[in-house]
Formats: structure tokens, sequence, C-alpha cells
């Protein structure tokens, strides 16, 4: 939580299959400068996504609510849950699937971190998809998709 | 929920044109839609085929990609035909 302890908002972070080693680190990242600026942060994966995260944070230092990936699309499709800001990695069809879904079902500000060797070209598939775009080209160095969220991040603190 | 896997690994372009080529009735559903307690996920809209109560749709699994389902369900059916909107 931030210095002021106040929620700024509710976040959540959705993870698709852990191929891509950048997926679990930038996820991390993600939850980590989410909670610091005040963001209340889901994430919501596959099994083997979660435990990737759970057996790097076994304390939970920087992970709050873990939740099906399933699941959470169900409670979102139903109305039951909402989130203010919505990260969904992409990185084949099935997270341009989960993306655009997430665009679609809810109400808050919808991010697709798009990753992995083709990445270009997913961007390029994703056109006409009602969500902002941030895309690193890569699968194992995970410092250009980490500069790329530090610049959304900033605009997203500071436009709180 | 028993069904048969028809297609897969395809787009969702490849999955509607299917719909579109082989069912007789077809609708659109928005993302999220219930059916058979698991929730459509996809590029809007969606296109579920129907020939009498066999339904062909796309369903994505994260690590699978999309697959191109066949059902059969008179309840989903008959669901789908007040619920989705006719295309």
């Amino acid at each position: 939580m931030n210095d002021t302890q106040i929620p700024a908002g509710t976040g959540l972070v959705m993870l698709g299959c852990p191929q891509i080693p950048i997926q679990t680190s930038a996820a991390l990242y993600l939850v980590h400068r989410l909670r610091k600026a005040g963001f209340t942060t889901t994430v919501a994966g596959t099994k083997a996504a979660r435990s990737l995260l759970e057996v790097a944070d076994p304390e939970r230092a920087y992970l709050d609510e873990v939740i099906d990936l399933d699941t959470c699309i169900g409670m979102v499709a139903e109305r039951e849950r909402d989130f203010d800001l919505c990260f969904v990695f992409v990185h084949n069809d099935a997270g341009i699937a989960y993306s655009a879904s997430m665009a679609a079902m809810s109400e808050g500000r919808v991010y697709a971190v798009i990753v992995g060797g083709s990445a270009e070209e997913i961007l390029a598939q994703m056109d006409g998809i009602p969500c902002e775009k941030i895309m690193a080209k890569g699968s194992h160095n995970p410092l250009p998709m980490k500069r790329k969220l530090d610049g959304v991040l900033e605009w997203v603190v500071s436009n709180r | 929920m028993k069904y048969e896997i028809l297609e897969r690994q395809v787009s969702f372009r490849e999955a509607a044109e299917y719909v579109r080529k082989h069912m007789p009735e077809r609708y659109e559903v928005p993302p999220g839609y219930r059916m058979c307690d698991i929730h459509i996920i996809g590029v809007p809209p969606i296109l579920i085929g129907v020939e009498g109560t066999t339904l062909v749709f796309p369903f994505t699994k994260p690590c699978h990609g999309t697959f191109l389902l066949r059902l059969e369900s008179a309840e989903e059916t008959e669901h789908l035909r007040k619920a989705g909107k006719r295309v």
C-alpha cells in the first residue's frame, strides 16, 4: 500500500500460459508497482502461471489475491466483480481472446501486455480491440517490458 | 459437458467462417456468454451456430488456443435462440 494507505482502486493482472518467461517476471513487477501505487491487486491465471508466482513469493511479499483465470472471467462476466485497471498478458491467440473479452466486459481500463517472439504479429491482429496495447518483443529479457510498464504506470499514478 | 472437437488451433476468423459455412442458424453473443457452465470468450462478435439442437462454437484454452466444439443440448439451444442475436 502507498504512504497514504488509502486504496487507489483495484487492479487485475491476468496471466495466460506461462511459456514466455517474461510473463512471470513482468507480472510480479506489475503487482509490486500497483501495490506501491495503492491499488489492491488480484492476479488471475492458469494453475501453472499461478504456481510460478506463488512459489517465487512464498510469504506474499508482493502477491495479494490469486485466483483461477476461468473463475475470474466468470465473475466479471456475471458482473459480480470488476477492476479499475486490468492488465492482460498476451502472447498467442488465446491472449487476444482474453484481452478482447475483458475489454468488452469490464468497465475499467484494460491494457494488453503483448510479449513474445510474435509480439508484432499479435499486435497487428489486435487492431480494433478497444484496449491500450503495451508491446515489447522478446521472450527472455524483461527489461524492455519493464520500461514500457514504468511509462504506463507513471501515467496511471499521476492520473488516478 | 459432452462435446466433440471439430477443429483445433483455429483462429477466431476461421471459427466464424466454419459456423457461417456449415451451420444454418447463426447467433452472435457477447464475450462472457454462459453456456453449459462455461463462459465463452473471444473477439466479438462471437458466432455460435445451430442446427436443430446441435451447437457449434469456439472455445479457448490459454495453453492450447481455440477449439471449435460441437455439442448437443436442447436446453442451451433454446436459451441461445432467446438470448443471442440472430445473424
